[in-house]
């Protein structure tokens, strides 16, 4: 098979082509290597040419990433991945930029750049693997972890709360914003396609088993015989409703949403799903159903809406320029402020 | 370029007066010094900038210096918030502002207190006396009105005009509201010092009505405020005050009144031209950097992306992702935004591609005196990054040469796939100066050169690309995303030498600090010049903006027959091949530097001379007259030991 992008042919690729040279050096088990044979396995689906697509990742296990695609790569520094794709994004539309980075990464040191990668739309693909731990510097607490934990740097019990990124990326204007685990190959390649289809910025939470310092901090919701009760699946158009029997649902509530039994409110009260919609308050409340991944946790995309993307929109203001006052020219431009002869 | 002539830059007394050929009646001077003084909001700058802009026009050479408070809005009428703006026009060839005002405007007590103490002994204020009521006395300190009473102006020659009551009166039958014409009175002082200065008239008016234009009350009031200034003169007979400075013998040609962030914004527009390639300036604003992003906000049309960051961080990151993908990556900010963009420097070093960073250094540490100017970031431009890091530092002169410093530090950057460092600063980025075009067909085109094809043979000889293998200046290979086939992966991890995989193999960690630092020292730059009195025992070496002052006060101590020799650095990292032989068998070599001796620091390192720091740092750029002195005393002191 092969697909067409803007009327080009592009040759068909396998998985092997995706692969780089490169050791991958993860420790045995991490949740990483299923995300990177997520990534691996969808390339070829996508029929996009590795020499267009670039990684740009920041510092951590997670960042490790770019190494091992077959593609062009950066890996950069703790937390700016978004902004150096964003000027790769911004100079070279043409290519399909990817960002990398864990929890620590893109939500601590790399918050602010997040909140303003997502809040312009610019066009690019941000993948932020949660393990709710720092692997790399091996095991603090990290922004997401959960309170009372204990880890080297929190001895005691973690004092703060847990920060939600579904949360701020939608407080943030993001125009696509959803979530997976790297328990469900599948569902991880369905939101990569469709956050790399989103015309903007996308972000997609990945929770990520940090095996090492951080073991189990999902199994609450992924495993298997817990799942279907934990995992709550949102699919646009469709209502909410989870359980093994389908006996759980999501319904409006003062303002918000909240979990109900669908014995208890009918079918017909549960929620139906709308990513498209312009007012993010309904994919805001459902993000705060679960305040971590301990109780029933929604996966898929919260929401994917039309905004105007940044570097489209750069692009269209210096065209506008240009065909206005011409091509530059030096000579004239030296000239623009008063001159006089000798 | 411009004839160096060093008649009489020197204090007030020494003015030639003669006859001039065209205006027998008007007589004529060869430089004089103005200083503009006033409320922030009495438009000063503004004043200061329509007198420099006439005075250019008549031909004259001149050099500015704004010097505005670092408040947006101090209190009105304090001294705190006091905004001057000081300009030496001249008939001959100068390189700096001048150091004592001949002439000095004072449109409040506040800017009579602050900046009387600069006025040249028996200079002229010229003092708006309207404004000289009890309020405004004390808001500026004084328990006595110095108008009348008190030794505050005992000899210098004083014109007290209500300039606030005469432009409103000039404005009243226009209809103009007494709130505006209050606003034009700074035209009122630009129309008398004009008259005063034998300035043209039309580039003025031109100027307003192109500035107003469409509000017309707005036009009228502060023309018939500009003319109430120029007619008080004649009237006033002030005739005796009256001189003209003619213009200079430059050099024929066409010339534009520049200052230093536009000249440098231009060279990077015309850097990106040469190279054939889109400019990306990724930038945070940052004083007295934040006119760079203005001005190449406005040049769309060459292919130049400005991007407005959320930090600094961000903006060099940017820059880099820019660059990254085959475009100019630049960033620039002054000396707080360089501290946050040096980890981005590191990585671009290793990653060893093209970013220039522009900085317009200002006062420091931490926040310092943003509004002034200070050149005390060179050791963290040379130094300021963790571990071994080398950048190549480039160091314009004047306001003009900010073009072709620009031009060079793209050069570098792009042929040499480095981050290097562009060091201006407050004095020069606001200073002015008339600038001679360069003949745009003259400058170099510079060559840039993406790898396409692979460039290395596997053990079993299949084609392969190496993105870190070298040319013989260790310049290495470069391929941007896009390129089919090349795909490699690049980062901030040590890399092997020429297949770029990570590696932490320690002798090829030691073979890679060795390579970063030599390619560097390979970057081929200028040798540096003598001028003056070439076999001196004496040296005085400079770099940056101090360039004007220098050279003004070796031609003061050259002129009373002192034997001296000059040195300029354009470039501090390389230095220059030559610098070593320069310094050499010299028995002072003095450095006059706006820090505490950061580039003697590196000048003793690397040649292990006795170079002695002359320096200044209260925020204000050196004075050729007090160079002077202390050059003479430093060189005198020596002796006597
Ligand atoms: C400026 C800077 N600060 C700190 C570090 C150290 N550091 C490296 S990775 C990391 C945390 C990574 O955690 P996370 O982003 O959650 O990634 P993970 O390793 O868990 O995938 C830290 C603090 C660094 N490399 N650079
Ligand atoms: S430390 Fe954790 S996140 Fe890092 S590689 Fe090991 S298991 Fe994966």
């Amino acid at each position: 098979m092969t697909a067409t992008m803007n009327n080009e042919v592009v040759p068909e690729t396998k998985r092997a082509d995706w692969q780089s040279d490169q050791e991958v050096r993860w420790c045995p088990g991490c949740g990483d290597y299923s995300i990177l044979t997520a990534l691996q396995l969808l390339m070829p689906e996508l029929g996009v040419r590795r020499e267009n697509t670039v990684f740009i990742s920041g510092i951590g296990c997670a960042a490790r990433l770019p190494y091992y695609m077959n593609t062009y790569g950066m890996h950069s520094i703790h937390g700016r991945a978004p902004a150096i794709a964003t000027g790769l994004a911004m100079a070279r539309p043409e290519l399909d930029v990817w960002v990398i980075g864990g929890d620590g990464d893109m939500l601590s040191i790399g918050g602010n750049h997040l909140i303003h990668a997502l809040r312009r739309n610019i066009n690019i693909n941000i993948l932020l693997f949660n393990n709710q731990i720092y692997g790399l510097t091996k095991g603090q607490f990290s922004p997401t972890s959960e309170t009372g934990k204990v880890t080297k740097s929190s001895p005691v019990g973690l004092i703060a709360e847990p920060f939600n990124p579904v949360s701020l990326a939608l407080g943030a204007e993001a125009s696509f914003v959803a979530r997976t685990h790297d328990m469900d190959r599948k569902h991880m390649q369905e939101m990569f396609r469709r956050a790399y289809e989103h015309d903007g910025a996308s972000l997609v939470e990945v929770y990520q088993n940090c095996n090492v310092f951080n073991d189990g901090a999902f199994s609450t919701i992924t495993k298997k015989d817990v799942r279907d009760d934990m995992l709550i699946d949102l699919r646009h158009g469709e209502r909410i409703q989870f359980g093994s029997e389908g006996q759980y649902g999501v319904v409006s509530c003062d303002g918000g949403v909240e979990i109900a039994n669908v014995a208890d409110v009918g079918l017909d009260a549960l929620l139906v799903h709308d990513e498209t919609r312009q007012d993010p308050s309904t994919a805001f409340a459902l993000s705060r159903l679960a305040a971590g991944p301990t109780t029933p946790t929604p996966v898929g995309v919260f929401r994917a809406a039309k905004r105007a993307e940044y570097g489209a929109a750069m692009a269209t203001q210096v065209a506008a320029v240009a065909a206005e006052s011409g091509k530059g020219d030096i000579a004239s431009l030296l000239r623009s402020q008063p001159t006089w002869e000798v | 370029m411009i004839q160096k002539t060093f008649s009489n830059e020197a204090g007030n007394g020494g003015n030639n007066v003669t006859e001039t050929a065209t205006e027998p009646t008007v007589p004529a001077v060869d430089r004089v010094i103005i200083r503009f003084a006033g409320d922030s909001g009495d438009g000063m700058q503004l004043t200061g900038d329509r007198f420099t802009s006439a005075s250019a026009m008549h031909g004259n050479d001149l050099a500015t210096f704004p010097d505005y408070p670092a408040e947006i809005r101090a209190p009105a009428g304090t001294l705190a918030g006091v905004s001057a703006f000081q300009v030496q026009i001249s008939d001959h060839d100068i390189m700096t502002p001048g150091d004592a005002p001949d002439v000095m405007v004072a449109m409040n007590p506040a800017a009579l207190k602050s900046d009387l103490h600069r006025l040249a002994p028996g200079g002229t204020v010229i003092i708006n006396r309207d404004t000289f009521e009890e309020r405004n006395l004390t808001k500026a300190g004084y328990d006595y009105n110095p108008l009348e009473e008190g030794d505050d102006l005992k000899g210098c020659r004083v014109i007290s005009v209500p300039m606030t009551s005469l432009t409103k009166e000039a404005c009243k039958e226009l209809g103009v509201k007494p709130r505006d014409a209050d606003r034009s009175k700074n035209f009122f002082a630009l129309g008398l010092v004009s008259w005063m200065y034998s300035r043209p008239v039309e580039p003025t008016m031109d100027w307003i009505d192109a500035k107003f234009g469409g509000r017309d009350l707005i036009v009228a009031a502060n023309k018939a405020a500009f003319s109430a200034g120029h007619i008080y003169g004649e009237t006033a007979e002030l005739g005796d005050q009256r001189v003209i400075v003619k213009a200079a013998p430059l050099e024929s040609g066409t010339y534009t009144n520049v200052n230093g962030n536009t000249s440098l914004s231009w060279g990077l527009v015309a850097a990106g031209q040469l190279a054939n390639l889109p400019i990306f300036l990724g930038t945070y604003p940052i004083t007295p950097a934040t006119d760079i992003l203005h001005e190449l906000a406005k040049h769309k049309s060459f292919g130049v992306t400005t991007f407005q960051a959320e930090d600094e961080i961000a903006g060099i990151g940017a820059a880099l992702g820019a660059s990254f993908g085959g475009h100019l990556g630049i960033t620039s900010t002054s000396g707080p935004g360089v501290a946050l963009k040096s980890e981005t420097m590191g990585l671009a070093l290793s990653l060893e591609l093209p970013l220039v960073i522009v900085s317009i250094q200002r006062g420091g540490p931490s926040t310092g005196l943003p509004t002034k100017t200070e050149a005390a970031d060179l050791l963290m431009a040379m130094y300021g990054r963790h571990g071994e890091s080398p950048i190549p530092i480039v160091a314009p002169r004047t306001p003009s040469d900010c073009f072709n410093a620009a031009i060079e530090a793209c050069r570098i950057a792009l042929t040499h796939r480095t981050p290097v460092m562009l060091l201006s600063d407050g004095y020069l980025a606001n200073g002015s100066e008339p600038w001679r075009l360069p003949d745009v067909d003259d400058l170099e085109p510079i060559e840039v050169t993406y790898t396409t094809e692979f460039n290395h043979k596997n053990a079993d000889g299949e084609d392969e690309y190496w993105p870190y293998l070298r040319d013989e200046k260790l310049v290495r290979s470069m391929a941007i995303p896009g390129t089919p086939d090349l795909m490699h992966r690049i980062g901030g991890i040590e890399k092997e030498d020429g297949s770029g995989n990570i590696s932490y193999d320690p002798t090829n960690h030691a073979k890679m600090v060795e390579i970063r630092a030599e390619r560097i020292r390979r970057i081929e730059v200028p040798d540096v010049e003598v001028v003056g009195d070439v076999d001196a025992d004496v040296l005085i070496l400079g770099w940056g903006s101090t360039w004007g002052a220098i050279t003004s006060a070796l031609g003061r101590l050259r002129g009373e027959g002192h034997k001296i020799a000059h040195a300029h650095l354009t470039h501090l990292n390389p230095f220059p091949a030559n610098l070593g032989e320069v310094l050499k068998g010299r028995t002072h070599v003095l450095i006059p530097e706006m820090n505490l001796g950061q580039l003697s620091l590196m000048i003793r390192a690397e040649f292990l001379v006795d170079a002695q720091s002359i320096s200044k740092v209260s925020g204000q750029p050196f004075t050729a007259g007090e160079l002077e002195t202390t050059i003479l005393e430093t060189m005198n002191g020596e002796a006597k030991q």
